[in-house]
């Protein structure tokens, strides 16, 4: 079993709470740090590996060396909690169970930043994670980890929740800033980039939940001991919040040695395919990744096992590969449509445009409107075609990545089951009668039950 | 003006706004935004948006812009109880379209209507992040999860209860 690093004591009764949390061992990290100087606190997170949990997997120590530091200008961190990519809900379990696991690695982060006031967006439907949030700083506050000269170091350190709205947008780093002060989530224009010209046109870290608790470890640990934990350049444990066709949905830390087959079908994880179903397809990282047929999903094109981590899941690019992403991870059966699933993700990311630049607000209209078509039993084969073109041009033309989030969905589905596509546009009745077009893909393995689960 | 915050909600106005510097009292726009209309029955309209710009020191226009932009803000009246029902792929796998279809029956409204009572209003939402726990729903601040009919039947069943003591 793998060691697990920010979850060993989620269920631990009370440990919501500061007194339970600290007997475990919480806020060590805090009283540890302030006694390094703030860089070899970035340095020790350089060299443990970490890498953003947002999405992007930007190296975290990396990051936080690019922070501008003019004198006498206010420097700002910014804990990204708007979770709003589908498939994702990791941070919201880490918030839940372990607020001040965050508030933790907040604390030391805003000490190796040198910013004296930090904010948590989170997105608002989080209402009550944002009270567990809010009374967690309370508690730190009262104990001295937060507010002025925390534990007598000199340091002052304010932690304030900010709700957002619904709007997804607002997890792109520079909408989030734009969120934050009072604004639309318009993307910004990078660069500037917010180490630079952040919130208030100050310089600003933004990162994720997970990648600030990851901080906890690293700190108590050492880099080198989080260092060793995973492989190659996927350190340390990921959260991965598991849904779709499986028979345990929830969240779970991996190492990141695991192979994806050990994933979906152990007990310890997702625990298989119901109703004895077989595996279709996988989107591995959020919505925003690639979707990928089974047998690439097991294994990569070059035949060897694909495993759970950055490089793995990215091997062989977007002709075979996907994407670690935000960790949320969708298994399809082999009764799930992939064209109506495909336009239920069009549908999203045309509701969530911001609609600042043409080929994102128009494009993914379009290809929401296509896919109805074609899902609806009233497709033409051209439509396949104008639905490929389309996110093509989306891609890289945009202010955000958003455009491109919304134009690999569609890329990948069309590239790994066109076939499907097909069979909607030539079999209307069929189509329209059974919703779910059907489980006709060709590739789909044979049921991996027993013995491929133990390889 | 026809709407004004009592005191205590005064209190957390300036609260919230002394969590960002000096001279930024806009950021405090959302949360307040929310508070508004926690408070002033559960959508937004124009004099309670105006009412917040008079607060926060803003130009109306700075309001509505936000406002009309973030899909938590009602600019229109909604029922007592909305039922925010998550219609995105993970949440559709699991068979959101028929709890959605079923709401619908037994309310005897369409997405985006309110019942003649004023009691119910059904909304479709894209992904809350709760997709393991699917087909799911908001319900005001909490969400409810593993939703069946049965499930919908209850929920159904616990706010006219609620209703009817409350009033
Ligand atoms: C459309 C869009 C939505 C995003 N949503 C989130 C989000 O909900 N949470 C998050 O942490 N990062 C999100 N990101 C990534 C952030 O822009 C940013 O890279 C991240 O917060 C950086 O933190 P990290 O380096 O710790 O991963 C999103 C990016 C885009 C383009
Ligand atoms: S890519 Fe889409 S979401 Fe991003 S800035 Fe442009 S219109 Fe807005
Ligand atoms: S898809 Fe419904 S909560 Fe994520």
């Amino acid at each position: 079993m793998a060691r697990k690093l920010l979850l060993e004591k989620a269920n631990i009764e009370g440990i919501r709470g500061y007194d339970v949390y600290r007997r475990e061992g919480g806020y060590k990290s805090v009283e540890k740090a302030l006694k390094m100087a703030p860089n070899d606190i970035v340095e020790e997170v350089k060299k443990s590996g970490l890498r953003g949990r947002g999405g992007a997997g930007f190296p975290t120590g990396m990051k936080w060396s690019f922070l501008a530091k003019p004198e006498g200008v206010a420097r700002y961190l910014v804990c990204n909690a708007d979770e709003s990519e589908p498939g994702t809900f990791k941070d919201r379990y880490l918030m839940e169970f372990l607020p001040h696991l965050l508030i933790e690695g907040m604390i030391v982060s805003a000490f190796a930043l040198g910013s004296n006031v930090s904010y948590i967006y989170i997105r608002g439907e989080y209402d009550w994670i944002t009270d567990i949030l809010d009374n967690a700083i309370a508690e730190a506050k009262q104990y001295d980890f937060l507010g002025k000269n925390i534990l007598g170091s000199g340091f002052d350190c304010e932690i304030y929740t900010h709700r957002g709205a619904g709007a997804y947008i607002c997890g792109e780093e520079t909408a989030l800033i734009e969120s934050l002060e009072g604004k639309r989530g318009l993307p910004r224009i990078k660069p500037p980039f917010p180490a630079v010209r952040g919130v208030w046109d100050c310089p600003t870290v933004v990162n994720n939940v997970e990648t600030l608790a990851a901080v906890v470890p690293i700190i108590n640990e050492g880099a080198d001991a989080y260092a060793k934990i995973g492989v190659g350049k996927s350190t340390g444990t990921k959260l991965m919040s598991a849904c779709g066709n499986i028979n345990k949905p929830g969240v779970y830390e991996i190492d990141m040695t695991m192979s994806v087959q050990e994933f979906i079908y152990s007990d310890e994880y997702c625990g298989g395919i119901p109703n004895g179903k077989r595996l279709k397809a996988c989107i591995p990282g959020g919505s925003s990744v690639p979707i990928l047929p089974a047998n690439l999903l097991l294994k990569t094109a070059k035949g060897e096992t694909r495993l759970m981590n950055y490089e793995s899941l990215a091997d062989g690019g977007f002709a075979t590969g996907s994407m670690m992403g935000s960790g949320g991870f969708e298994v399809l059966d082999e009764d799930q449509c992939i064209v109506r699933h495909t336009m239920s993700l069009a549908r999203f990311y045309h509701h969530e445009s911001c609609g600042q630049c043409s080929p994102c607000r128009e494009g993914t209209g379009w290809m929401e409107k296509i896919l109805k078509k074609i899902e609806y039993g009233r497709g033409e084969l051209k439509d396949i075609d104008l639905l490929w073109d389309i996110q093509r041009k989306i891609e890289g033309n945009t202010i955000c990545p958003l455009g491109d989030a919304a134009a690999w969905p569609v890329a990948a589905a069309i590239r790994h089951f066109r076939d499907e596509f097909e069979w909607h546009v030539l079999h209307p009745e069929e189509c329209l009668k059974t919703n779910y077009g059907l489980a006709h893909y060709a590739d789909t393995p044979k049921s991996p039950e027993g013995d491929l689960v133990k390889a | 003006m026809s709407v004004q915050f009592s005191q205590e909600r005064l209190n957390k106005v300036n609260e919230l706004m002394s969590h960002y510097p000096q001279g930024k009292q806009k950021s405090a726009l959302l949360p307040v935004l929310h508070l508004a209309q926690q408070e002033f029955g559960g959508w937004l309209d124009v004099s309670t948006m105006d009412y917040v710009a008079s607060l926060l020191q803003l130009q109306p226009i700075e309001v509505y812009e936000v406002a009309t932009f973030y899909s938590m803000y009602n600019l229109k009246p909604v029922g007592k109880y909305v039922f925010e029902v998550c219609q995105t792929g993970p949440c559709m796998v699991n068979g959101s379209d028929n709890i959605i279809d079923y709401i619908k029956e037994k309310l005897g409204i369409a997405v985006g209507e309110t019942t003649q009572d004023g009691l119910f209003t059904l909304k479709t939402v894209e992904c809350l992040g709760a997709c393991g726990y699917a087909p799911m729903m908001q319900l005001g601040k909490t969400y409810r999860e593993h939703l069946t009919k049965e499930k919908v039947d209850a929920i159904i069943d616990e706010c006219v209860k609620n209703a009817t003591t409350n009033n």
